[in-house]
């Protein structure tokens, strides 16, 4: 067996911080390696060395037993290096076939190229259309066409960011064969994730970071789950479990709900209906653009809702706009956090003011008292370990996963009785994530009520009692757990029946 | 209305258009790359400047239109320096362009407003130009009113039949995700502002060589802000450039000949007529794209591009 890359003690550091620190790694040629870390842990910092994007403060490379020091990705296609990215890169007003031709060197636009593509889709099975835009596709069809634009390249090693965290399990599936009919021919796979499963699945080796630090390099179905999590977040994890289910009356719920979306690309949303209880965990599985944003926007009060449609502790809150909503003691996290969730270009200490529905507690007169804010900004930084030098930052200038852990926190210290959260979890680490359904279940347990809409349907089968699938703007009863749970969840979200 | 009477207003419309149809091909490229430079008027002015002074030294009217262009790209090097490297707010910076342009010319200007330039003049292309009605329709024209359509057409080869055009335009729309494939965004953005330069330098020049014979302060007259909003109105695709151009400076003829055909309108009215004009068409693009995902505005456009890496 020999190896196709070879990566010796790289380094490469921003200011103090060492994004990799004296890292190593080898992958053999046909096989699926896989690199798991948390955020920050140098993952991404790794790979773009590897596509050329970044060069390495010191440490040497391998390419098929030669020196390999590439000066820009054009140099590391050149050689057989391609790369699905986690943000998409893609196009969305150009078509499929000119975003296929953009990621190709050497391929002019004239040639008769849709025949190429259909090929190599048949021969992955993998079903594109090269004449579609690219923006009029589902998360899914995008990433085959990353996929394919890359597979066009012929490659010897194939790097993929995360490529499982925006598909349905009928898609991961399918990537699955795809990925290993691809090693089977000979192309070696550097399978970035953390989702530990998939990778105890696929992946016949695995290296671990942490801190910009090789942690250890292992054989994946050696260790069991939990073992490479702790290697991961270097500490131990501890269990989900809801120790303390009361359910109690009704406090939360939609009747009939339609609405007809404004935008040509959207959902209609039709006969939403929905009943939650004190005390329960309720969440809402569905593939992203099945209507979760129009739902969101109507539960959140962005867009006002028909009379007896919403109702909320016995008052019918459709016309209530979000601020009114959250002095009833409803409290929303949205999925798009910059913009929706905060305000870009303010600081933490400002968006946790701005989201108060009462702020008598940090205000003296309506004259704002920036140090009691700053208290309450520190109190959700601490617990939920949102890594940022002060709350005097802008939110913009947070990652995505440290973000989501300060807009989780800022709700949840609220104490509401009704919590609707969309991708709780979104792009958040492995430890943190655990942070956050932990302080959810508590909040549970404490008798509040939890709707979580997410994609991620492994923290709602962890989270939920009560599981309801949305798929083309219309909302299953609940599932009944009890026999083939998961089995009716995979066909609802693809829209069947069951 | 008689025959020579139509075919001079024929004319006079292709006259008007011209400097529009430079100005907003070239601004069309630019705002396809994701840039919105709001310096056009600027721009213009410079080229009207270089073109009238060479012409009034040099007698030469291929050095003067050059000049023009370099003129225009000497002023949106100034904005692509700022914006490109700076990463300066486009907004900001075009409009400092354009108050920049116009106070730099009236200065520069000073000694040249009381010359007059031989004109470039139409060049009838031999034979075809004796075909009756066609000959004088389509083929007696100043060069520089060829150059525009092949210019229109160009771009449109350039955007929509080139690999370099392809690239241009997913730059455009999504800065982020071409770095990421390798592909230069500063240098592509550079390149398509100095394109946009030369290009309002030309449509500037064409006023002062061709429209009049003078130099006078201020002469764009705000055409370079109806060049702006005419990509808009093209809805960022080059041929319908012509088509608004023609309608622009048909308007603009209107006012001049509608006396001669007995149009009582007082000439105010109709000098407000284009603005009039781009405003209700503006309003009513809107109105037609409302409840569709516009896919025809670049996405990043006017976004700062930093790279992190």
């Amino acid at each position: 067996m020999k190896y196709q890359l070879e990566v010796s003690n790289i380094t490469k550091s921003y200011g103090d911080l060492k994004a990799n620190d004296n890292v190593s790694l080898s992958i053999k040629d046909s096989s699926i390696h896989a690199l798991l870390g948390e955020n920050g842990a140098g993952k991404s910092t790794l790979v773009k060395i590897i596509y050329g994007s970044l060069t390495p403060d010191s440490g040497e490379m391998k390419w098929a037993n030669n020196k390999y020091s590439p000066k820009s990705p054009f140099q590391a296609r050149e050689n057989g290096i391609a790369m699905v990215f986690q943000h998409f890169s893609l196009f969305e007003s150009l078509t499929v076939e000119d975003n296929i031709i953009l990621g190709l060197d050497g391929v002019g636009l004239n040639e008769n190229f849709s025949e190429q593509i259909i090929k190599y889709s048949k021969q992955y099975g993998l079903d594109i259309n090269p004449q579609q835009v690219v923006g009029d596709l589902s998360v899914g069809a995008r990433q085959r066409v990353e996929i394919i634009r890359c597979l066009m390249q012929n490659p010897k090693l194939l790097i993929m960011d995360e490529p499982t965290s925006v598909l349905t399990p009928q898609e991961v599936a399918d990537l699955f064969v795809t990925l290993k009919k691809l090693a089977a021919d000979g192309c070696a796979i550097l399978y970035i994730s953390h989702k530990l499963e998939e990778v105890r699945e696929i992946c016949s080796e695995a290296t671990i970071l942490r801190g910009g630090k090789l942690v250890q390099s292992c054989i994946p179905q050696e260790h069991s789950q939990k073992e490479l999590a702790e290697m991961m977040i270097g500490k131990k994890l501890t269990e989900l479990a809801r120790t303390n289910i009361t359910i109690g009356e009704t406090i939360f719920s939609i009747d009939n709900l339609s609405r007809k979306s404004d935008d040509i690309y959207g959902v209609n949303l039709k006969n939403i209906a929905l009943k939650m209880s004190k005390g329960s965990i309720v969440g809402i599985a569905g593939v992203a653009g099945n209507g979760q944003d129009e739902l969101m926007e109507l539960l959140i009060g962005e867009i006002p809702s028909p009379k007896a449609t919403l109702n909320f502790n016995g008052q019918d809150i459709g016309l209530l706009n979000s601020h009114e909503r959250r002095q009833l003691s409803m409290f929303f996290v949205p999925e798009e956090r910059l913009g929706h969730g905060a305000v870009p270009d303010m600081s933490l200490d400002e968006n946790m003011l701005l989201s108060r529905p009462d702020s008598t507690e940090m205000t003296s007169r309506d004259v704002i008292d920036w140090e009691k804010v700053a208290v309450h900004s520190k109190t959700v930084i601490d617990t939920f370990d949102v890594q940022t030098p002060s709350s005097k930052m802008l939110a913009k200038s947070l990652s995505g996963g440290n973000l989501q852990k300060f807009m989780v926190g800022r709700e949840l210290i609220q104490n509401p009785e009704l919590l609707i959260v969309a991708q709780p979890t979104w792009g958040v680490d492995a430890g943190s994530a655990n942070n956050i359904h932990q302080a959810l279940i508590e909040l549970a347990d404490k008798g509040s009520a939890i709707l979580i809409i997410s994609q991620d349907l492994d923290e709602i089968l962890s989270l939920c009692e009560q599981i309801h699938v949305l798929s083309e703007g219309q909302l299953s009863d609940a599932v009944d757990m009890k026999s083939k749970g998961l089995e009716k969840i995979s066909q609802l979200m693809v829209g069947g029946k069951v | 209305m008689n025959e020579s009477l139509f075919i001079n207003i024929i004319i006079g419309i292709s006259i008007a258009s011209v400097p529009l149809m430079f100005a907003a091909i070239g601004e069309l490229l630019v705002e396809r790359s994701g840039v919105l430079n709001l310096g056009v008027e600027g721009m213009m002015i410079v080229g009207a400047l270089l073109g009238f002074v060479v012409m009034s030294h040099t007698q030469n009217p291929y050095l003067a239109v050059l000049a023009a262009m370099a003129g225009g790209m000497a002023i949106a090097s100034i904005f692509a320096f700022l914006t490109q490297f700076l990463l300066t707010n486009q907004v900001a910076t075009g409009l400092a362009l354009t108050l920049f342009g116009l106070g730099f010319a009236a200065f520069a200007g000073r000694g040249y407003t009381e010359e007059t330039i031989q004109l470039i003049t139409a060049v009838p292309i031999p034979y075809l130009s004796d075909i009756p009605y066609l000959g004088p329709l389509l083929f007696s024209f100043n060069p520089l009113v060829y150059l525009a359509f092949f210019m229109v057409y160009l771009v449109w080869w350039f955007l929509f039949r080139t690999k370099q055009g392809l690239i241009l335009r997913a730059i455009g729309d999504n800065h982020d995700a071409a770095h990421a494939i390798g592909h230069n965004v500063v240098r592509y953005r550079v390149m398509a502002i100095l394109f946009g330069g030369a290009m309002a330098g030309i449509g500037g020049a064409f006023l002062s060589l061709v429209q009049v014979p003078i130099w006078g302060e201020g002469m764009t007259a705000g055409r370079g802000w109806i060049a702006l909003g005419l990509v808009v109105f093209a809805s960022w695709q080059p041929f319908r450039i012509i088509f608004g151009a023609i309608l622009f400076g048909g308007i603009t003829i209107l006012q001049i000949h509608a006396q001669g055909l007995n149009i009582n309108v007082s000439a105010q009215y109709l000098s407000m007529l284009p603005y009039l004009a781009t405003i209700v068409i503006l309003v009513s693009l809107r109105m037609r794209l409302k409840n569709k995902t516009n896919r025809t505005v670049p996405n990043c456009l006017g976004r700062i591009f930093h790279s992190t890496t």
